[in-house]
């Protein structure tokens, strides 16, 4: 377990160091100046910054100022078109990005797992044709069709619900039913498919040859296998849920980190775009290591890559 | 009353191919604490009929037509689900196949064991783990109470199988249906388990319905024999009665063409030399025998091996010396720590020109790392294989290009040794083409439908799949693709093994006349003692990578000098009364 | 002897046997007739249509007329116009970046697979490293950089190739669409590749090829490759909506194409402009869209059910 984990944190570093390798070239080469299109910057600011980030040295030095910057100071540099520490700005979206994200997580969940338990259960019947076109149209309908739908028919006629803004609880409702929607469609995808896998197994039918009730079967003999596959995609999906859809975010106006992101890109923000990326990576890492260990202990077949056997 | 009878019972396949009678009027009965064998190969309809009685065949496309199966007075064909579910695991128990995916991977084992109990009885959660443990004594689990917490993938297959059986006895069920139980099992386990079942028969008082393919198994366990054949019954009777005195055509063939210790044909009888079918126009099939089968029986048994008098002085063809494989894991970068494993511990082997060495040992034992160390489709870390004089270790890819024709190699699975994107035609005018032989397309073609009729098969075929091939088709073929290149040395890693064994009996004949006809030298890697002995001059066993035994085929089975060797030939079923 | 091969029976191959599983599965065939309808109307139909980008604000939020099938947008451009040939920028962002991908991908994981030992766990840690990292984050970045370069590029080949400006304008805006796509899009797919070269590699076909002395190339390209074809097959159909859902995320986001070009994308941004009033301009669009995702999905299933391939977790 120890090596495990120390294992997986090298393997983490690794996945940061490249997506800021990457990320930090990519941003250079990016034409254009960080500040041309900046006035709320003043010259003085603009120069100190250079200086502290040494924007004016050689490339290979940038490339160590910034992460040297994170370890000793903690700071992930300033926001060139906000003018605000981006350090900030993440922990000041990031917490309504949580709770958009844990949101539509848990619908997902409360609505997809339950879907895809339906559709193995009676399959090839017109339940499970039915959840399974509901699932492909969660897929292939886009948020940005279905959100602008939601605004103004739901907001529109449901009390209480706003077309957009951000501030009482409920206004977390929308968003999180439309950012929800695709993992769910997913998770009933995954969550049929992997227990129809399991289904099919023989240790199934010995369970029903010793008189265990279908629905028993199920939750189980098949429900734990069967979940692997779900479990697997939860992981990434989990971070990408909670570190904001920059769709979402832009439909519904929840100042969460998506929309500081696509700025970031669109305003050549270059330490902002750091920022960000490296505090997604770092979400993905966690999430990932998460999902392993779940699902290490779901499926006790899989011995943790570095354990001794 | 028995305790159970199956009365014309019908279960049929329905599928958009057409209907299959899988189960065709099947009527026979079990006693109280009796133990019934129902032999058949594969197709038989001997597992179907075993799933028909629970309700457990997925319906569709399995429909029970017809007839019924009374079990202690009570009919169990159109038995609500409810009720039957009742019986499931309480009165009647299954212990299937594969014990390897038989148990759920994802609980402990005392949880799946303990199950039945708390499903069918009033017990608590306590009550049925002790039960479950002390069951699990029986059976032969040592250590039961620690072992228990454990999950499957912990246990051996052998050790699994025990625990299948502890789970479906904890009930102390009436009747218990044993489908294939000790097939995926080496034969010392084999012979362990057959044992704790008889064993726990006169304990326990339970009958037990025994489906195998091997008649050596069910001539060891049962009492009575049920033998299938194309959804049919054919034959029933005493364990005596079927082995000394079988009536019907398709038995007796069934019987002879099975190799045993004891076979003295150099080339074996068949089912066809017995069975005659013939097509009718309603599809089905009658069974007649063949008039001159005594005759086809009386002319193999003149071929009767006769030992050499004179030896003559045997040129070696093959020798191995000191051979070692050795496979590494782990050992990355922060992965596992590295683990040896000696799967090949300095071999020593020696194969005289137009002979057969026969290699045995159980699963694992690195008999087919062996072969393939040999043929240099595995690296090696020691030792030297000559061929023919001339060291092959070390050989370039190009030097090794003339020994690739020489020597060759027939697998196990005639599934997946032929690639099933190719025809017939493409899969054997390949290695002509490497190899360059014949000079134009007309020619190496004549060549191809020349080899394909030398394996009793016809250039009909040239154009086909090998999908569209049965098991023992494809592996004609395989021979065929083999023998394309000419070799003088062929290894037969486990050729026959995933076979029923009227189609082993043509395969092995076919194996016979080629090294007759052609001179060939044979590696025969098989798990089976008898097979083995059928086909070998000389036999090598085989144990954790090490040669227990090396010597002349008869003085080995007749006057073996390892225990391991007595252990092995103890364990093999035989069907002698 | 020519008479005699010419009355063998010809057997019928796994692709032949996929073809006719195919057919009868009702849904992927929908799809298919869906996605050549769709196909038609985009690249040939669409030359017949009025042109998209022609300006008439007297004309503007027209409902459906003879002249205009699906009325209007707010420019006064026609809008049955504008989706078709958005169609052409979608499909086509879909089809080569898949493309892209899988051209990568089957040499990388076939390479990695068949090369085996320290050479391919190199070569998985890469792909792992690279799965790692937020794909929609590096598309964002890697677009935002390769679109920046697009305005010189534009300058630079009129100038040097004399071709027409607005052509190269929109040409330049949407190349970096497919590379973007495409060149992070192959990661999935070499996995999926490399594990089946692996597995095809343990089949006995194999080594009995090894074992009658062919070579490395033949084994590979006769044995290996026709094997792994199938799920390569299937997973690339099932990756072409995949990468038209992405094109219209950025486009969406103001990151993808741009004015004059148009694509689904664009269409539905600005059709969310006029919702309360003018919801048409939402949802045609976005049915095109829609249809076009389900057909591809549809299709790709009912490949994945014919040709047999195990659900690969993605």
């Amino acid at each position: 377990m120890f090596r495990f984990l120390i294992g997986r944190l090298f393997q983490g570093m690794l996945v940061l160091l490249a997506l800021y390798t990457i990320t930090f070239f990519l941003a250079k080469a990016m034409p254009g100046e960080p500040f041309t299109s900046e006035k709320n910057v003043s010259a003085e600011t603009k120069a100190n910054i250079r200086k502290l980030y040494g924007l004016d040295q050689p490339l290979w030095k940038q490339y160590f100022v910034y992460p040297k910057n994170i370890i000793t100071e903690g700071s992930f540099g300033i926001s060139t078109s906000k003018g605000r520490p981006v350090g900030d700005i993440i922990l000041q979206s990031f917490p309504n990005s949580l709770l958009l994200g844990l949101c539509s997580l848990a619908f997902a969940i409360a609505i997809g797992v339950p879907i895809g338990v339906l559709s193995a259960v009676r399959k090839n019947s017109w339940v499970d044709w039915t959840c399974m076109a509901i699932a492909m149209i969660g897929i292939c309908v886009p948020s940005f069709t279905i959100g602008p739908l939601l605004q103004i028919y739901a907001a529109a006629h449901i009390p209480g619900l706003k077309v957009a803004g951000w501030g009482n609880l409920q206004d977390v409702l929308l968003p999180a039913f439309t950012l929800g929607l695709v993992s769910a469609a997913y998770l009933a995808r995954l969550t049929r498919g992997g227990i129809l896998e399991v289904l099919s197994q023989d240790f199934v039918r010995t369970a029903r040859a010793k008189g265990v009730s279908p629905t028993k079967v199920i939750l189980k003999h098949t429900l734990r296998g069967g979940l692997l596959p779900a479990v697997a995609y939860l992981g990434p999906a989990f971070a990408a849920l909670i570190s904001g859809s920059f769709i979402v975010e832009t439909i519904f106006q929840v100042p969460g980190m998506g929309q500081h992101f696509v700025n970031a890109a669109t305003t050549r923000d270059e330490f902002l775009l750091l920022g960000l990326s490296l505090f997604f990576g770092f979400l993905i890492v966690v999430m990932n290591l998460l999902a392993d260990l779940l699902t290490g202990f779901l499926d006790p077949r899989v011995r943790l890559a570095g354990e001794t056997e | 009353m028995s305790l159970l009878d199956v009365k014309n019972l019908k279960t049929y396949f329905h599928t958009r191919a057409g209907t299959t009678r899988a189960v065709d009027d099947v009527s026979f009965s079990i006693d109280k604490k009796e133990i019934v064998g129902v032999v058949g190969e594969s197709g038989s309809g001997k597992s179907v009929t075993c799933h028909s009685m629970l309700g457990l065949l997925p319906q569709p496309p399995a429909k029970v037509e017809g007839g019924s199966v009374t079990f202690d007075g009570q009919e169990l064909i159109g038995l609500p689900t409810s009720l039957l579910r009742a019986i499931r695991g309480k009165r009647i128990s299954m212990v299937f196949q594969d014990p390897m995916s038989c148990l759920n991977p994802y609980l402990r084992i005392i949880d799946q064991v303990a199950e039945p109990i708390l499903i069918h009885e009033n017990a608590s959660l306590e009550q049925a783990e002790s039960r479950a443990i002390e069951m699990m004594k029986k059976v032969g689990i040592r250590d039961a109470e620690q072992r228990a917490h454990s999950y499957p993938h912990e246990f051996s297959g052998g050790m699994r199988q025990r625990v299948m059986i502890a789970m479906s006895l904890v009930t102390n069920p009436d009747l218990l249906l044993a489908d294939e139980p000790t097939t995926a099992l080496d034969v010392t386990v084999q012979a362990r388990i057959l044992e704790i079942l008889r064993e726990l028969r006169d304990d326990l008082g339970v009958a037990v319905l025994f489906v195998t393919h091997d008649l050596g198994v069910v001539a060891n366990i049962a009492d009575r024999v049920v033998v299938m054949y194309k959804g049919k019954i054919v034959e029933q009777g005493t364990v005596c009665d079927i082995f000394q005195n079988p009536s019907h055509p398709y038995v007796k063939g069934l019987l002879a063409c099975r190799p045993s210790l004891d076979t003295k044909y150099r080339i074996l009888p068949t089912v066809d030399d017995f069975l005659k079918t013939e097509d009718q126009a309603d599809g089905s099939t009658t069974l007649g025998e063949r008039p001159d089968a005594m005759e086809r029986l009386a002319k193999l048994q003149e071929e009767e091996i006769l030992d050499d008098p004179v030896e003559k002085p045997l040129e070696t063809l093959l020798e191995v010396n000191d051979l070692g494989v050795h496979f590494h894991s782990g050992g990355g970068f922060l992965g596992k720590p590295p683990e040896t494993v000696i799967a090949v511990d300095k071999v020593n082997l020696t194969i005289p020109k137009g002979k057969t060495l026969g290699l045995v040992g159980e699963s694992g034992c690195g008999k087919t790392t062996l072969g393939r160390a040999i043929l240099r489709l595995q690296q090696t870390c020691r030792g030297s294989v000559q061929y023919d004089g001339r060291e092959l270790i070390g050989l370039t890819q190009a030097d090794m290009l003339e020994y690739r024709k020489r020597m060759q190699i027939i697998f196990q699975d005639p599934y997946a040794s032929l690639n099933p994107r190719q025809t017939i035609e493409q899969t054997l005018i390949e290695p002509l083409l490497v190899h360059k032989i014949g000079a134009n397309r007309g020619q190496r073609r004549d060549r191809v439908v020349s080899l394909l009729e030398e394996v009793g098969l016809g250039a009909e075929f040239l154009l086909r799949y090998p999908h569209e091939f049965s098991g023992g088709q494809r592996q004609r073929i395989s021979v065929a693709r083999a023998l394309a290149v000419e070799p003088e040395f062929v290894v037969c890693d486990e050729c026959v093994s995933a076979m029923d064994v009227s189609v082993q009996a043509q395969v092995l004949n076919l194996l016979r006349e080629l090294q007759g006809k052609r001179n060939l030298t044979y590696l025969f890697i098989s798990h089976d003692l008898s097979v083995v002995k059928f086909m070998s001059d000389d036999i090598a066993v085989m144990k954790q990578g090490r040669i227990e035994e090396f010597g002349k085929a008869n003085e080995v089975y007749e006057n073996p000098q390892s225990d391991y060797t007595r252990e092995l030939l103890e364990a093999v079923p035989r069907a002698d009364f | 002897m020519t008479d005699k091969m010419s009355s063998i029976p010809q057997g019928s191959s796994l692709w032949k046997d996929a073809r006719a599983r195919m057919a009868k599965n009702r849904f992927a065939m929908g799809g298919l007739w869906v996605i050549g309808i769709m196909f038609s109307l985009c690249f040939v139909f669409a030359w017949f249509c009025p042109d998209p980008n022609k300006i008439n604000l007297v004309n503007k939020f027209a409902s459906s007329s003879e002249e205009h099938w699906f009325g209007t947008d707010a420019l006064g451009r026609d809008l049955f116009a504008r989706i078709l040939y958005g169609g052409q920028v979608s499909i086509l962002v879909g089809l080569i970046a898949t493309a892209v991908s899988v051209a990568i991908g089957i040499v990388y994981g076939a390479v990695s697979g068949f090369v085996g030992g320290k050479t391919d766990a190199f070569m998985m840690r890469i792909v792992d490293t690279l799965l790692a990292i937020p794909f929609l984050v590096l598309v964002i970045v890697l677009q935002a950089t390769l679109s920046d370069w697009s305005g010189e590029a534009t300058k630079w080949i009129v100038e040097s190739f004399g071709w027409d400006k607005e052509f190269t304008a929109r040409l330049t805006n949407v190349v970096p669409l497919f590379f973007a796509l495409g060149l992070l899009g192959w990661l999935t797919l070499s996995r999926i590749v490399r594990a089946q070269v692996m597995s095809i590699k343990e089949r006995e076909f194999v080594e009995a090829a090894v074992a009658l002395g062919y070579g490395k190339t033949r084994i590979l390209f006769r044995h290996v490759i026709p094997n792994v074809l199938g799920p390569t097959v299937v997973y690339s159909t099932l990756t072409v909506p995949g990468f038209i859902m992405y094109e219209a995320i950025l486009s969406f986001l103001g990151l993808g194409v741009e004015s004059p070009n148009s694509s689904w994308g664009v269409l539905i941004k600005e059709g969310a402009n006029f919702l309360e009033t003018e919801i048409q301009l939402l949802l045609l669009p976005g049915l095109f869209f829609s249809l076009t995702l389900f057909s591809l999905n549809f299709l790709g299933d009912g490949l994945r059910d014919a040709l047999d391939v195990k659900a690969s977790k993605d």
